[in-house]
């Protein structure tokens, strides 16, 4: 298998008002051809940061990166000047984002929009840039292409906007596609038809796809291996298979016991995770999930614990891992 | 996963006790509404400028008149176009009467016209905007397209048709005229602010609404929509006045504001343009710098305060 | 398309309407007549004979008549006091002057206004940033009159290549322009400035961006493309302003077009002018908010299917 995206030790931060922001704290992972990486959190912990660092979307002040690297096909793009990020824009790597109805811009022709980034990159006449966008249109199953191409964005639904972006993001052919929150905002039968055309696509194209979700459903459908993410660190990863089966960091487990289920006994309340992630403003020094973790122990809060790995794809991040910390991890320590 | 600088000891791993964990806390302190929104406002430095220019100047509006010694009316032909010097601080005009005086009685005669004139827009507006929104898709309809109607009339042109049948020939208009011409078509941008705040804040609580009849909906009126509606509505009416005083100014300027003797701003720069070309310019400096600060005065304050209710730009 | 044409010419005719008769009703209210001031000592012979020129004996209804249907015609009637020429005329030799002294000012605050607030949103708080909002604070602070009258004073008495006043030349109209397009320019790149933030801060452009697709298209084709909309739709109140502001600039610039006509006419009390001064204002007000109306329809493809698809 070979890595076309690595991503060592990144560290963003935001430089605000009230100080700095440290929004990834050191994470490392990678990408490999074909697959789809599922990277999950709840909301603030990081994982659009990171979506966007790899694009280099941010706005860089208060942005900046505090350090580390991203390897793209082998090359730090981290190092890379602007006019260099917009030919891999577009054209290597695209990005789908979560809004459909906020994400197209509202004065311009749908097909105008699809091709705009080919028009530029490949040359291509105002012909076939049309035939192009109508070509797109097709590939994303939407209707009466010819007469859709030059509508305009409004005349669309939300969920054949998000095929819009998807056509958008997928016309030249990129090798990564990372989708933010693609189906958070759809409804759950426009969800599966948005999934299913994501997972034909990178069938046709061998696309790679880094998908970023709080949806344990979405994960379970369509992705390879899943990456658990927490207040800018990373605590879990491995195939889906293996993390859905044994989740080993308490935070997975969690996350995974609160899906609702539909085998689940009427009376049986819902499991939630109490609390809130921690204040990134005063990063806490040992493991983030420590105020709301069962199982934490002392030196928890101290110092954050390293990986450990299961199986040759499955690590997590706990202290409960260690030789020492049996008797807590089996429960019989009160 | 043995960190080799760690010395691991039983304690360690021993469970950690609850006063360990505060993921409950709530770091930053609670705020209340108003307070913040003058805390914020402070914070702009431009907007602090324009409310202490408008206090000075009011203040000056109130006392200025009286302090140079001289009546705005006395006419003393021996002192006739005099530069500003010691005696006449502001200089005299074609008459000989004193500027400072004159000036000082005009800021406080544009501020009142200017003030008045946004009150009533203020009040003309909540009433025909909360008629609007309370009421039924119909009667909203027919209201919005009759303030429409009354908005697309040229302003100016009203104004000046008004103060033309209503004011003696060649004198001057009163200022009831001036209040009432400007305010006749100008209250439509509030009604829609209005309307816009009713109308939302009467579908959020709809359910509630319909659950008991009339009495209720006065009281979500004054306990909800109002207190909810009451910042917009402040910073229309900050950025009201300056507009309301600009047509004063204007009108003035083109010979149709207040009756002579009593100045306005408007007036005194009508007055101060026959000087420029004998190297007077004193006498149109003076107003018009009067006038500029009082709308750069209350344009900022208006813009500091929307900022400062904005909670998306909250720091 | 076509509808909502009709439907916005509909209401300027019955705004037109309105004021020609609000016009015409406060002409006719003004106590006493328009003869009277002049001299006291009209003999009756005379003033019956002036009555029944201006055919102010008949009942106002028959009176109104008559003048609407005159205007239907186009004529304005005749000036009560100059002799020499209708109201027609006297429109027809001002209004080219006024229309090319607003349209300069127009162009220039157009020109100059948006791209000032656009240059000031993209270097927010930076020093571009600070200049463009002086700028445009004092240009919304400070009234033409007195920006013509500054500029009269430290502009034209110390270059003598710019006339203090008059009209006939192009630097003639340099200075009364830019006094009248000062306030309008400012307001724009308030408006620019504010609504250019906000789009910018939208997720199309963040879309637009991860195309890879250069700065400045995205600026322009996402950014200025949609931050231009609240621009076009004050467009209509800004002529409307122009229109006033020109007054007071014909005034202190000396300049002979319809808004010095018409003040002349207020003082003195020539009625017919007035009103027929007024109602012609008024067409070419709402005719300038019609245009408007389409050109927003135009610009805004939501309004534009909105109306097309019901």
């Amino acid at each position: 298998m070979e890595k076309l995206l690595e991503i060592k030790d990144l560290k963003v931060s935001f430089q605000t008002f009230f100080g700095e922001v440290e929004a990834v704290r050191g994470i490392s992972l990678h990408v490999n051809k074909g697959e789809t990486v599922a990277l999950v959190g709840e909301s603030g912990c990081g994982k659009s940061v990171t979506a966007s660092s790899i694009m280099q979307l941010l706005p860089m002040p208060p942005a900046f990166y505090k350090g580390g690297e991203i390897l793209f096909n082998g090359e730090d793009i981290v190092k890379k000047s602007e006019k260099e990020m917009q030919s891999i824009r577009g054209s290597e790597i695209s990005m789908i984002f979560q809004d459909p109805m906020t994400s197209l811009n509202p004065t311009m022709k749908v097909g105008k929009q699809i091709v705009e980034g080919l028009v530029k990159h490949g040359k291509l006449s105002f012909r076939e840039a049309e035939e192009k966008a109508i070509e797109m249109l097709d590939l994303v199953s939407v209707p009466q292409s010819e007469k859709r191409v030059r509508q305009y964005p409004h005349e669309f639904s939300g969920g054949m906007r998000q095929r819009v972006m998807i056509a958008l993001a997928m016309v030249s052919n990129p090798q990564l596609l990372i989708a933010d929150e693609p189906t958070t905002a759809l409804d759950v039968t426009v969800q599966a038809q948005i999934l299913d055309l994501m997972k034909s696509i990178q069938e046709k194209f061998g696309t790679s796809i880094i998908l970023i979700t709080h949806d344990l459903g979405v994960v379970a459908d369509i992705s390879d291996r899943i990456i658990v993410m927490y207040a800018g660190q990373l605590l879990e990863e491995g195939l889906v298979d293996e993390v859905f089966k044994e989740p080993r960091h308490p935070y997975t487990k969690k996350l995974l016991g609160s899906v609702p289920r539909l085998d689940m006994d009427r009376m049986e309340v819902l499991h939630s995770i109490h609390g809130t992630p921690p204040d990134l403003y005063i990063p806490p020094k040992g493991c983030p999930f420590f105020d709301r973790c069962d199982k934490a122990m002392v030196i928890c809060k101290e110092h954050m614990p390293e990986r450990e790995y299961h199986t040759d794809s499955h690590y997590s991040c706990c202290w409960l891992n260690h030789s020492m910390a049996k008797k807590v991890a089996e429960g019989s320590e009160v | 996963m043995e960190k080799t600088d760690l010395i691991y000891s039983e304690e360690m791993f021993k469970k950690a006790p609850q006063k360990l964990r505060d993921a409950e806390t709530i770091r930053r302190p609670s705020i209340k509404y108003w307070p913040d929104v003058w805390r914020r406002l402070k914070q702009d430095k431009l907007a602090m400028v324009g409310l202490g220019l408008l206090i000075i100047m009011g203040i000056m509006s109130i006392v200025g008149p009286h302090i140079s010694g001289f009546k705005y009316y006395e006419q003393d032909y021996s002192n006739i176009n005099v530069k500003p010097n010691r005696e006449y601080w502001f200089g005299t005009d074609e008459l000989g009467r004193d500027l400072f005086a004159r000036a000082w009685l005009g800021t406080r005669y544009s501020l009142i016209i200017g003030i008045l004139a946004a009150l009533i827009d203020l009040g003309i507006g909540v009433i025909y905007g909360g008629i609007a929104g309370m009421g039924s898709q119909r009667v909203d309809a027919i209201m919005m397209r009759i303030a429409e109607i009354i908005y697309s009339i040229p302003y100016m042109l009203v104004v000046i048709l008004l103060t033309v049948v209503f004011s003696t020939a060649g004198s001057g208009t009163s200022m009831f005229v001036l209040i009432l011409a400007m305010t006749i078509t100008d209250w439509v941008p509030m009604a829609n602010l209005v309307r816009g705040q009713v109308l939302q804040l009467r579908e959020s609580e709809y359910s509630l609404a319909a659950e008991s009849l009339g009495a209720t909906n006065s009281w979500i009126l004054r306990k909800h929509i109002i207190p909810n509606t009451m910042g917009p509505i402040l910073v229309n009416v900050t950025l009201t006045i300056p507009r309301a005083i600009f047509a004063e100014a204007t009108l003035g300027f083109l010979s149709l504001g207040l009756q002579a003797p009593k100045p306005s701003l408007g007036t005194l720069a009508n007055d101060g343009i026959a000087g420029m070309p004998v190297g007077n310019f004193y006498q149109i400096l003076v107003p018009s710098i009067l006038i500029s600060l009082i709308m750069f005065s209350f344009n900022v304050l208006g813009d500091g305060l929307r900022d400062a209710m904005d909670p998306r730009l909250r720091k | 398309m076509g509808k909502y044409i009709l439907k916005r010419l509909g209401m300027a005719i019955v705004t037109l309407w309105a004021i020609i008769t609000i016009t015409f009703i406060l002409m006719h209210s003004v106590p006493g007549n328009p003869f009277a001031n002049e001299n006291k000592n009209i003999p009756d012979v005379v003033y019956q004979n002036l009555m029944r020129k201006y055919g102010l004996d008949k009942p106002y209804s028959e009176q109104y008549v008559i003048y609407l249907k005159n205007i239907g015609r186009g004529n304005f009637g005749e000036s009560m006091k100059s002799n020499a020429e209708t109201v027609n005329e006297m429109i027809a030799r001002g209004f080219p002057v006024s229309a090319r002294l607003g349209a300069q000012a127009l162009l220039i605050a157009l020109i100059f206004g948006p791209a000032l607030g656009a240059i000031a949103a993209l270097h927010q708080n930076k020093a571009s940033d600070y200049i463009a909002m002086i700028v445009s604070i004092i240009g919304v602070s400070v009234p033409s009159f007195v920006m013509g009258s500054f500029l009269i004073q430290f502009v034209a008495r110390k270059i003598g290549w710019i006339p203090i006043g008059g009209w006939g030349e192009f630097r003639h109209t340099l200075l009364p322009s830019f006094a009248l397009a000062l306030m309008p320019l400012a307001q724009m790149s308030r408006l620019m400035r504010s609504s250019m933030l906000e789009v910018m801060g939208q997720d199309y452009i963040k879309t637009a961006q991860s195309k890879g697709i250069s700065k400045m298209t995205v600026i322009m084709k996402h950014g200025v493309r949609n931050a231009i909309l609240p621009i076009v739709s004050i467009l209509g109140t800004t002529v409307s302003n122009l229109l006033v502001g020109s007054f007071v600039i014909e005034k202190i610039f000396g300049i002979p077009g319809l808004g010095m006509f018409f003040t002349t006419s207020v003082y003195n009390r020539d009625y017919t002018l007035i009103m027929g001064v007024t109602v012609f204002y008024s067409i070419v007000l709402i005719l300038s908010f019609l245009f408007v109306d389409i050109g927003y329809m135009l610009v805004d493809p939501k309004i534009r299917l909105t109306e097309e698809g019901h």
